[in-house]
């Protein structure tokens, strides 16, 4: 009996690459093939029946995913900037402390400690139009006459959306930002000073400059995140009522697996980590250009 | 262009005192340098006119402002760091124009201001470059030109030379000099290196654990120092200092050499005294000490021999004490060498051992 004998190379790398083939490879390749097919989790024939552009074209002509798809892009917009300038807001007066900075900022740590889903469920708890603590505080102060459907309007949720991912991450922001700050050399603020330059001016022409490398690489790390929202929203709204709150990835795990749908979810599933993709690359170009400006090189 | 008067000027941190109440005048136009040992209160005096440290106690006058609560804007000084401290994302141009730019100037001006200025330092060819694609003595240039283009009323620099090598160090020092004669504005100069200080200041202030101990002309300084810190710290190599007892007008080292009092010294039998001479006053006889009335000789046992081609410096030793001679017309010599050297005592300080104040001033 003959063995074919390996390389030493290939031999010593097969582990690695059988361990990525089984965790990553497979089933990536699987989910993509199944999204050209009709694949439904509950007629397991259908994977077989391959119809390319089917799903896609279905995804991309769907009213109902684009605005899922816009939806996403509004909260990724609107939470990253907000926690961009609360946390750099955070961070700018957190780096003023002299007393107690080390317990200040590992209380600014609590609200990442926590689970998406319980923060989902307490912000669910304080928008609640009959119980929530918002309703029964602006109608105690007299500021509203009738309950306010927080989790009912869709614009109204998606707001309610936006204060539990800002309260849960702004952290992310400030922390990042408050190691910039730390790292800021001192002399050239010391220049500037001496150059002219008021408080607003050395903050705006040389602590700013210097610390978005810190902000861009927040924002990449938590474009990703937000681009796969999901926890929140589905506890505090389930995308709905009606679909008004539906995200990208509510949607996505809708079709998957209450409609059973796997083939076309896997499709649009594509669809939104391209979105995520670009998210990222953008400010990771943006991040590289912002080291650049600082002259740290490539 | 403008004064600056410190009364009493004070600064400490909690109860750690870093200057104590200090008083100088600094006429328009004057270059001074305050030069004295790391921790003397230079720079934290620097950088209270600068506005950068609050003033403990005293008032800062620039022209005739108070400026004890003015933050730096308002103070019209320009300021080059030891570092420095340029805008790492802005370009040469961007850095030079900046506190023009600040103070809202026309781009016509700033273009004017940052050319000329690039034209006085040799950066013409460096305004599109960042910092970070300088090199030491180019970022040094671009900091003074910062400095240049704001026409301040006074200028500060922050030991700016320290950070260069010694070859280019010894450039920029003339440039610096140059630049005053050509702009002729009022600098304060921080510096722990005498050869600056000597070389550049038309007065000299000599600090010490955050008082000043000596003011003056460099040659004033270098002749009449005050006291033995001074001594030593001012010229190179240091002066030597010799400890005896006085006896007879005669100064008796430990090991019974007697050296005479210098000229016009009178001095009681027993006092304590260290006498003070610097390597160009005592030469092996032979070697260029041009003969005066008031020559001591002894003879000392070479150590160590530094040529430096026109002059060599030796290292010998008396009564335990380690001596550095100057030695004119070099010749070779070898260590253990017993020479005779000439002493021209006219040139030569006394100071008490225990005060180290000058006894002749």
């Amino acid at each position: 009996m003959t063995r074919a004998k390996l390389p030493p190379w290939l031999l010593l790398l097969m582990p690695a690459f059988l361990i990525l083939a089984a965790v990553v490879l497979v089933p990536l390749l699987l989910s993509l093939y199944s999204s050209f097919t009709p694949y439904q989790l509950t007629r397991p024939e259908t994977l077989w029946k391959i119809n390319f552009p089917f799903n896609y074209e279905k995804a991309l002509t769907d009213p109902g995913f684009w605005k899922a798809f816009g939806r996403t892009v509004l909260l990724l917009t609107i939470a990253l900037n907000l926690e961009m300038l609360l946390g750099l807001g955070l961070a700018l007066m957190v780096a003023k402390v002299q007393r107690g900075q080390r317990t200040l900022r590992t209380m600014m740590m609590f609200p990442m400690m926590f689970s998406p889903i319980l923060v989902g469920f307490m912000f669910k708890f304080i928008f609640n139009d009959n119980v929530g603590l918002v309703n029964n505080a602006l109608q105690s102060m007299g500021l509203a006459s009738t309950a306010i459907p927080w989790l009912v309007d869709g614009n109204l949720a998606l707001f309610a959306i936006i204060c539990a991912e800002v309260w849960m991450s702004t952290s992310v922001f400030a922390i990042l930002i408050l190691a910039g700050l730390f790292a800021l050399p001192q002399d050239p603020l010391e220049a500037a000073k001496v150059d002219g330059c008021t408080p607003w001016q050395s903050f705006r022409y040389v602590t700013l400059p210097f610390l978005m490398p810190f902000i861009y690489i927040a924002m990449a790390i938590r474009s990703l995140d937000v681009a796969r929202a999901y926890d929140i929203v589905q506890v505090m709204t389930g995308g709905g009522p009606a679909k008004r709150t539906e995200l990208l990835w509510t949607m996505i795990g809708r079709t998957g697996y209450v409609d059973a749908r796997m083939g076309y979810a896997n499709a649009m599933g594509y669809i939104a980590i391209l979105l995520s993709i670009a998210f990222t690359v953008y400010f990771f170009l943006k991040l590289q250009s912002a080291r650049r400006e600082l002259g740290m090189g490539d | 262009m403008a004064q600056v008067h410190l009364k009493n000027v004070k600064k400490s941190y909690g109860a750690l005192d870093v200057v104590h109440s200090i008083n100088l005048s600094i006429a328009e136009g004057e270059f001074v340098v305050l030069v004295g040992p790391s921790g003397c209160g230079k720079s934290t005096t620097l950088r209270m006119v600068a506005g950068l440290e609050d003033i403990s106690g005293g008032e800062i006058l620039i022209g005739d402002r108070v400026v004890n609560d003015l933050p730096p804007r308002e103070r019209n000084l320009a300021m080059v760091f030891q570092n420095y401290a340029l805008y790492p994302h802005m370009t040469v141009r961007e850095n030079l124009g900046f506190s023009l730019k600040i103070a809202k100037k026309s781009q016509a001006e700033i273009n004017k201001a940052v050319d000329e200025a690039a034209e006085i330092l040799a950066l013409t060819p460096l305004l599109d470059r960042k910092p970070g694609a300088l090199s030491g003595g180019q970022r040094q240039r671009v900091a003074m030109g910062r400095a240049i283009v704001r026409h301040p009323d006074v200028f500060l620099f922050d030991e700016p030379l320290s950070n260069l090598d010694a070859k280019l160090r010894t450039q920029m020092r003339v440039e610096i000099k140059k630049l005053h004669q050509k702009v002729g504005s009022t600098v304060i100069y921080v510096t722990h290196d005498q050869i600056e200080a000597m070389t550049l200041a038309d007065r000299i202030v000599i600090m010490r654990d955050g008082h000043i101990v000596q003011v003056g002309t460099p040659l004033e300084v270098f002749e009449n120092p005050v006291n033995t810190f001074v001594a030593t710290f001012i010229g190179s190599p240091p002066m030597n200092l010799l400890t005896g007892v006085v006896g007879g007008n005669q100064i008796g080292l430990t090991d019974g050499t007697t050296i005479p009092l210098p000229p016009g010294v009178k001095l009681a039998d027993g006092r304590r005294v260290q006498l003070g001479i610097r390597a160009d006053n005592i030469m092996p006889d032979g070697h260029a000490l041009p003969p005066t009335a008031h020559m001591a000789h002894v003879d000392m046992k070479v150590v160590l021999s530094e040529p430096l081609g026109t002059e060599t410096v030796l290292f010998a030793q008396l009564a335990g004490t380690e001596v550095q001679a100057k030695m004119l017309n070099p010749r070779p010599v070898t260590p253990g060498e017993v020479l005779r050297f000439g002493i021209a005592l006219d040139k030569c300080h006394i100071f008490d051992a225990e005060t180290g104040l000058n006894l002749r001033g």
